[in-house]
């Protein structure tokens, strides 16, 4: 049993330890290691391609990762008011929301985003002064991030749910017995108690959207995140370069999950 | 309650009414959790709520600290009716049952908190001065910078006592505070719990299941049962004059036996038991006869001999525990059954000690029986 479970860490890691070793790789060749060297790590931060990529990926990331926290979190704070069958149905559509495969959200949001933008860019050319000329709503940030937020904003629900749902009940009415506002219980109480599973929601967020490909090929528009710079340089062969861009990319995603199972673990032990 | 049955647990009278529960129901979908509460709550008095889990003291508790409104009835403070007012609006702090302090703020940021609320906000110094008091006050200087986690439960305990105390509230609601506690701890907070309700001279309401806290502290205790409340007077009074089984049962132990009234004249019922024996005792409450009742007779009332007396019951020692001052022992009759014997060292010198199997005649005085109704 044990030996079949270190089978299956080597089949789930190796490729991913042999990208991380090749990355070090000395020579163009992807195949044969030809002694050490940080060289494509190098090329690939001096790679304008590269830095703009990432510039994007780290801006959608960003801000889809906001956007996603905020309002992941007002729903999850709504939905604790909320008793009954609505509250299953909520329940339901949230956790879906998280298991539908990325392909049916990208395309489904490409179909949405295509409709919504025939039928407002019209209106908005209609209602334009004469001679200037109106703006084209079209895929590309914005879309990235609209599209981002909708699918990791379930999760950051699900983390602060869990947190407001471990939160005792009393700790509100006594701050609301020691005179404070619902306003202020929120701020000085609830908030603080939810901040750790807020941040990361956050940091989850942000990884999900900086390494997500499938969505973001389909609404991206022009627009190229760092993943899709990665996809289109593979059909000319995999170099060292794309390696250390793959290495570089797992270590910060690594170091976002590990922050936020931290942040999670931490405000458990404070919580008893 | 019946009317004749109030029972103010102090002399003299003439105490400013601090809180009042006016024919106050609460309804929670089938269930009437409260039903009918009359109450008055004398300023600075120390009342106590006791009864079984379930029996609607939390529930009278959370409405007057205002997390429930009552479904009928009005509750006032301070001469104001209150139902609809939010808890964050009243001049009332509660002691929560397992403390609910803030585990991200300090303990002096936990007891500043109701402080630090108040419009126009109380001055920094003014705040940390009035902690320092708080603090100061349970015993617990220089625990200021703490984490909530970092304290013990005996200490907790005492901040969350120092954080309700703090704001000077009207009424200072205790739920169930010592239960966390262990025996030990529960006793010195007793003590503490009484010092400090007598030194800032706050009205304390204290709900609790366990009778020996209610009684040791309380100057009234009102008995609840099943939303209702049984009895209301002083722990003296509930131990002497207990208006029915139910209450004498919860207040003190207590030997009882079934009977039906022979017939009553004034205060004194005579009543038959069920082996045929005449008993004698005192009517607590109008008794009609042929009425079934309990004869309630305290252990530490019922002396042991071995010589017969006028209506003297034959019984045998079971078991004997010593308890030092006192030696308790269980004893049988042979048609009444097993009741509890309490008896003092000093008897002991002329007859006694007993041993189990020692056959015995246990009797009373005439006075010491309490005839109560069953219900």
């Amino acid at each position: 049993m044990r030996l079949y479970s270190i089978f299956v860490y080597l089949f789930l890691y190796i490729p991913i330890g042999v990208i991380a070793v090749f990355s070090f790789n000395a020579g163009r060749h992807a195949s044969q290691f030809q002694g050490f060297s940080t060289q494509w790590y190098g090329k690939a931060l001096n790679n304008p391609f590269v830095m703009d990529a990432l510039q994007t990926s780290l801006t959608v990331a960003f801000f889809s990762a906001l956007c996603a926290s905020l309002f992941g979190t007002m729903a999850a704070v709504a939905l604790q008011g909320i008793k009954g069958p609505v509250r299953t149905l909520f329940d339901g559509l949230i956790y879906i929301a998280v298991m539908i495969p990325g392909i049916v959200i990208g395309i489904a949001t490409l179909i949405g985003l295509v409709t919504l933008f025939d039928l407002v860019n019209p209106a908005i050319a209609a209602i334009w002064p004469e001679g200037a000329k109106p703006p084209q709503l079209h895929m590309g940030m914005g879309s990235l991030i609209a599209a981002h937020t909708m699918f990791t904003m379930a999760l950051v629900v699900i983390i602060v749910r869990a947190r407001l749902a471990g939160m005792d009940r009393s700790l509100t009415e006594a701050s609301s017995d020691l005179y404070a506002t619902p306003m202020g219980t929120f701020r000085q109480v609830t908030l603080p108690m939810i901040l750790p599973g807020v941040l990361a929601g956050f940091l989850l967020s942000f990884t999900f959207s900086f390494d997500d490909f499938i969505i973001a090929f389909f609404v991206a528009g022009s627009e190229t995140t760092l993943p899709i710079y990665v996809f289109s340089s593979i059909r000319r062969g995999v170099t060292p370069e794309i390696n250390a861009i793959g290495t570089m990319v797992l270590a910060a995603s690594l170091i976002m999950l590990i922050t936020a199972q931290i942040l999670l673990r931490r405000g458990e032990k404070r919580k008893s | 309650m019946n009317k004749g049955e109030y029972t103010p647990g102090r002399e003299g009278g003439g105490k400013k009414i601090i809180a009042e529960l006016r024919a106050v129901s609460k309804r929670f979908g089938d269930v009437l959790a409260a039903d009918d509460l009359n109450l008055a709550i004398e300023e600075g008095e120390f009342l106590s709520f006791l009864g079984p889990s379930g029996c609607g003291k939390t529930t009278a508790l959370r409405m007057l600290a205002g997390f429930e409104a009552p479904t009928d009835g009005e509750v006032l403070l301070d001469g104001d009716v209150v139902n609809k007012l939010d808890a964050h609006l009243r001049p009332v702090n509660m002691v929560f049952q397992h403390y609910a302090l803030f585990p991200h703020l300090t303990v002096a940021q936990n007891i500043g908190y109701g402080l630090k609320q108040r419009r126009p906000r109380p001055s920094k110094a003014e705040i940390a001065d009035k902690v320092a008091k708080a603090l100061d006050l349970v015993q617990l200087k220089g625990f200021e910078d703490r984490r909530i986690w970092e304290m013990s439960g005996g200490q907790q305990q005492r901040v969350a006592l120092a954080r309700a105390v703090v704001n000077e509230p009207k009424l200072l609601l205790l739920d169930e505070p010592l239960a966390a506690l262990d025996r030990k701890l529960r006793k010195d907070m007793q003590i503490e719990l009484q010092n400090i309700q007598r030194s800032l001279g706050i009205t304390f309401i204290l709900v609790t299941h366990d009778q020996e806290e209610a009684l040791s502290m309380s100057d009234r205790v009102c008995i609840m049962r099943a939303g209702k409340i049984e009895q209301i007077g002083s722990p003296q009074d509930l131990y002497d004059r207990p208006r029915n089984r139910y209450v004498a049962g919860f207040v003190g132990s207590t030997n009882f036996f079934d009977g039906k009234v022979a017939n009553v004249s004034g205060s004194v019922a005579n009543v038959t038991l069920g082996n045929g024996q005449d008993v004698t005792g005192e009517a607590v409450h109008d008794l009609h006869p042929g009425q079934d009742v309990t004869v309630s007779v305290r252990p530490e009332q019922i002396s042991l001999s071995t010589k017969a007396s006028d209506g003297s019951l034959p019984v045998t020692v079971l078991n004997r525990i010593f308890l030092g001052e006192h030696t308790e022992y269980l004893v049988r009759h042979d048609s009444l059954g097993d009741f509890l014997v309490l008896a003092p060292r000093l008897a002991e010198l002329n007859e006694g000690p007993f041993n189990t199997g020692d056959v015995l005649q246990a009797s009373w005085d005439a006075g010491a029986a309490l005839v109560l109704e069953n219900n």
